[in-house]
């Protein structure tokens, strides 16, 4: 019981992770209706950044935890979100009209030079960093196991419930996320409308790529511990996540980041940990057969 | 199952909701073989949406599209998918916006058309690979029925053009050629004469004629372009905002003082906003 | 004419300028945080270290590029217009020297084991370029034909090539008995994956196929009883020549060599192997040109420009995916059992996903459908890291970049041109 219960607690936080992520995916399928094939190599640009910041920061004296932790994120969310602008305006925007697997494709090649070029910048070894924020509440004690919730993971947790409302805030009630969903739906008539298109996709690319940024800092945190090879495996994962919970759909995303994070954690622990990664694999198998339109997604009507 | 042979196809109480617009509304409707069956109607009437639901690519809320086929018996086409809609039911449409293979030939569009006879005379590709004559026989009676309707429809100077560089006009009769190389007992054309220059839609105009009298095919037409329409309509449905408002031959909807108060919109303001807010 | 030119010209120096400058702004922004920064390991500890002068490289390359980039477009931008109003592919005409040019290179591919008969790294090399050709072509049939993306090309490879492994160690099964159980059995896998999967939209097919290639991988890594694990499995049977082994003597009979009174040379093995696999690639060559002018072929590129049309002519379009990709796994498996027939080792090390991407590049990189192109591809890629060693570190940089600039200059791939399979004889083109 006491194991469950911790396990719960570590899927929750590993969930919340893939969640941050699994937004960044919605909101730009959400736009372009297309999959940013680069946006798990963002995430890993992002940890890789958010260790230097952090060793810049201890480097120069900088330990209040919380001032620290403001900086790092502002900074890394700054820098990533150029990395988000730019992919979009490499592999994506002069592709716009082009057949529907150029853009794929680009953005395919997109994440393989991202994640080389950090490779050969940054060096292919992991890169530790110490723990920011050590400690944790000892919740109880269950047939002599300490169940715990380190301030790390209430951290992840709440941020991501934050995070969740503000930008489903963003999306529903403010005029730049009506013209998201507008461009969405057409974006011709969108910029017959006066809308600038271009700056709305890129501006949702900017937010995806701060989103993933914070992930980045928060699993650099978290688990000490990145490497540029970080992405793959992520974005395949919160790409899982986004599927499940429906894909345009914000809490869906969330959603179904912590499923598979949970799911991850239990299998770990009750079966297997080398076959974590296939689990999540059957699951995203079973949904597609299944509910290809997710658990919170509107079924889609091809319009023909 | 199919006691009334009279209809070809049987439209009963078809409704067609998206969230809470009603596209079509409890529509009830009988085509006939060998007809031409005009379904008109404004902007946004539900047209498309018909022939959607016909042809198995949207699935309507509620009623039913029997066809009653000479050879399969009764079938109901909202339970199919699209391609057995083709396939079994005999049934093919055209696109309002023209849906043709870009990258390929005008004749490859028209072979295309042919796949299943093809695939089965191949063998799934088996008396293919090994080029024998019941395959190579398949093939040449493909090629032969492609270039027949080619030369019909005046497409034979430009059967190896890759269709993407055509001019408007004459996609739109590739697409209709492409439909007919599949045999249908129904065809639905939406909007063939849409961007037609009027020699050209007279010569649509023929063709229709010439189908359904010389091939006894079923055609179902939408058209905006009332010259088409009345020339050449045996039959005519209208809709409006998802509703049947009329229905006879082309004298009667002329005169029909509904269809004429749809077309010219009087008094009709205040009913669009209102069935746009439901 | 003259003024209109010359102060579109004045306006456009400023304006690019302007627009470099962006450029380097945006490039001083991408650079600091990877560049001009970075974590070295100073004794179990990180610390940070700068670069300054590399950024000042860097963003200087992007600002001259940029401008070269602006300049070069500027004069060629007449060309440019003009190709975009004819973009929807040139009528096919025929070009004789590109044919002319296959046959060379067919002609060359069989002398090749003879002229070089002394150099033993050259056939090797060669070998691997007809490897890398084969699995193009498979999946070719699936990207560039039917227009399906498959980022987990890969796992079928390695269904392939353990399927040779396990059968050959295991059973004693040769060369020859393994292929076509490797290739249905690669096949089986396609349609397993694809069956659930290929009625979704594209880009779901991606991801699924990706993590389909991630999780073969992990499971030939763990499951340690059956594919041997990290370690991989060694001392896998090579093939024989007709039941003649490749071997100084043989205990039992005669060898290659005793029987054709040759003395015993290691480059038999080595130009035999060639010699297989040119004849397997030339098959699947021809297979496949022959499958692109029967119906499922033609089907195949109808599915890839538009499904909705094709659904509305009858075609059930998921069997049709279904058939290209079962084929692309199939021709994917036996170009593995041969890797492995070669290899007489392989581990999971082989098949990860950079593999897969390779793969693809060759397709993309060669143009979408085109055989030839993914001939000239393979050969690109697979040299020009030989020749250049030392870059061998930049390698999947290049391609990264490779296929995003190609995508953009040319949507369609270096040959993009399509023969039509069906000709209507006695009319014009
Ligand atoms: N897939 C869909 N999802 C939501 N609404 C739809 C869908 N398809 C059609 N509609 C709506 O149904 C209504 C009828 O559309 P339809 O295309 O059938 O009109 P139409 O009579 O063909 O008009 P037109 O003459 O302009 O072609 C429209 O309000 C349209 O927006
Ligand atoms: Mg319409």
């Amino acid at each position: 019981m006491g194991q469950f219960i911790q396990q719960l607690i570590n899927g929750l936080t590993l969930g919340s992770v893939y969640g941050l992520i699994a937004l960044g995916y919605t909101m730009v399928y959400g736009i372009i209706g297309m999959i940013n094939f680069a946006h798990g190599d963002i995430y890993m640009v992002a940890a890789i950044i958010s260790v230097t910041v952090i060793t810049l920061l201890a480097a120069l004296g900088i330990s209040a935890v919380p001032l620290a932790l403001m900086v790092t994120l502002l900074v890394v969310m700054a820098f990533t979100a150029v990395y988000g602008w730019s992919v979009e305006r490499v592999a994506y925007r002069p592709l716009r009209t082009a057949p529907r697997l150029a853009p794929l494709i680009s953005a395919i090649g997109m994440s393989i030079f991202l994640q080389n070029m950090v490779q050969l910048t940054q060096g292919a070894r992991v890169k530790p960093i110490a723990d920011m924020m050590p400690g944790q509440f000892n919740l109880f004690t269950f047939d002599g196991f300490t169940v715990f919730l380190s301030y790390t993971q209430l951290m992840i947790i709440v941020v991501t419930v934050v995070l969740l409302a503000i930008f489903t805030y963003i999306i529903t009630r403010t005029s730049f996320g009506r013209q998201q969903r507008a461009c969405e739906q057409d974006q011709t008539m969108t910029a017959l409308l006066g809308v600038n298109v271009d700056r709305t996709i890129s501006l949702t690319f900017m937010l995806g790529a701060a989103l993933a940024a914070i992930a980045g800092v928060m699993v650099t945190i978290y688990y000490g511990v990145v490497d540029f090879a970080i992405g793959f495996v992520a974005g395949l994962k919160a790409f899982t996540a986004a599927v499940l919970g429906g894909i345009g759909s914000l809490p869906g995303a969330v959603l179904g980041g912590l499923i598979i994070g949970m799911l991850e954690s239990f299998w770990s622990a009750y079966y297997s940990p080398e076959y974590k990664d296939v689990a999540g694999f059957a699951l995203l198998i079973l949904v597609l057969m299944f509910r290809p339109s997710g658990l919170l997604g509107r079924p889609e009507v091809e319009k023909v | 199952m199919s006691n009334q042979q009279s209809h070809l196809l049987e439209v009963k109480n078809l409704t067609m909701r998206f969230g809470g617009l009603t596209a079509i509304n409890d529509l009830s409707l009988g085509i006939e073989g060998g007809k031409i069956t005009s379904i008109i109607g404004p902007n946004g009437a539900g047209k498309t949406t018909f022939f959607n639901c016909l042809t198995g690519f949207y699935k309507p809320t509620t009623g039913s599209v029997q066809m009653n086929h000479p050879e399969h018996g009764a079938l109901l086409l909202e339970k199919m998918p699209s391609h057995l809609v083709a396939r079994k039911a005999s049934v093919v449409r055209t696109f309002q916006n023209i849906r043709l293979f870009p990258n390929m030939t005008v004749l490859e569009n028209l072979i295309v058309a042919q796949h299943n006879a093809l695939q089965k005379a191949s063998h799934f590709s088996l008396a293919g690979l090994l080029g024998l004559a019941s395959y190579r026989q398949a093939s040449e009676a493909a090629m032969e029925k492609a270039e027949m309707w080619l030369t019909r429809l005046k497409l034979r100077d430009i059967a190896n053009m890759p269709t993407g560089n055509l001019s408007y006009g004459t996609q739109r009769r590739v697409e209709i050629a492409r439909a007919l190389c599949v045999d249908p007992l129904l065809i639905c054309l939406d909007e063939p004469a849409a961007g037609l220059n009027p020699r050209e839609s007279a010569e649509l105009n023929d063709l229709l004629l010439y189908l359904t009298r010389e091939h006894h095919k079923g055609v179902m037409l939408i058209e905006h372009d009332m010259n088409v329409v009345m020339k050449v309509s045996d039959h005519i449905c209208v809709l409006n905002f998802g509703n049947k408002i009329a229905e006879g031959t082309p004298e009667q909807i002329q005169n029909n003082p509904e269809v004429i108060k749809a077309y010219l919109g009087e008094e009709e303001i205040e009913d669009t906003t209102e069935e746009e807010a439901a | 004419m003259t003024t209109f030119q010359a102060r579109t010209h004045t306006v456009t120096l400023t304006e690019r300028l302007k627009d470099a400058t962006n450029v380097a702004l945006i490039a001083i922004l991408l650079g600091i945080p990877m560049i001009g920064l970075h974590t070295v390991d100073a004794g179990g500890k990180l610390m940070v270290a700068t670069r300054w002068p590399w950024l000042l490289a860097f963003v200087a390359t992007m600002f001259f590029g940029r401008l070269a980039l602006q300049f070069a477009i500027d004069q060629f931008k007449l060309k440019r217009l003009t190709r975009q109003r004819t973009r929807t592919l040139e009528v096919a005409t025929p070009r004789p020297w590109l044919k002319w040019l296959g046959y060379g290179l067919l002609g060359f591919s069989l002398v090749l084991p003879i002229a070089f008969s002394d150099n033993r790294y050259v056939v090797d090399t060669a070998t691997t370029v007809l490897i890398y050709v084969m699995l193009g072509w498979g999946l070719n049939v699936v990207v560039g034909l039917a227009g399906l993306l498959d980022l987990g090309y890969v796992a079928f490879y390695a269904v392939g090539a353990y399927s040779y492994a396990l059968l050959s160690t295991q059973f004693g099964w040769n060369f020859w008995e393994t292929l076509p159980v490797a290739g249905a059995l690669a096949a089986l896998f396609g349609i397993l994956l694809g069956w659930p999967t290929l009625r979704l939209r594209g880009d779901y097919l991606a991801i699924v196929t990706l993590g389909f290639g991630e999780i073969i991988r992990v499971i030939l890594i763990n499951w340690t009883e059956f594919s041997g694990g990290p370690n991989g499995i060694g001392s896998i049977e090579r093939p024989s020549f007709f039941g003649l082994p490749f071997k100084p003597d043989s205990d039992d009979g005669a060898t290659f060599a005793s029987f054709f009174g040759l003395e015993y040379a290691s480059e038999h093995r080595v130009i035999f192997l060639y010699y297989l696999i040119l004849v397997l690639a030339l098959l699947t060559n021809l297979f496949i040109a022959r499958l692109r002018k029967l119906p499922v072929g033609l089907a195949w590129e109808a599915v890839r420009e538009d499904e909705v049309a094709c659904k509305a002519l009858g075609m059930n379009v998921t069997n049709v995916k279904l058939s290209a990709f079962a084929i692309g796994a199939m021709l994917g498996g036996f170009a593995g059992v041969f890797f492995a027939a070669r290899q007489g080792f392989i581990s999971p090390e082989s098949f990860v996903f950079s593999e897969s991407a390779t793969i693809l590049a060759i397709v993309v990189l060669g143009g979408m459908g085109s055989q030839f192109g993914v001939v000239i591809a393979a050969s690109l890629l697979v040299i020009l890291p030989e020749l250049g060693r030392d870059f061998s570190e930049y390698r999947m940089l290049l391609f990264g970049a490779a296929m995003i600039l190609i995508m953009v200059w040319k949507p369609g791939g270096l040959i993009s041109r399509r023969e039509p399979s069906k000709v209507l004889a006695g009319v014009e083109k």
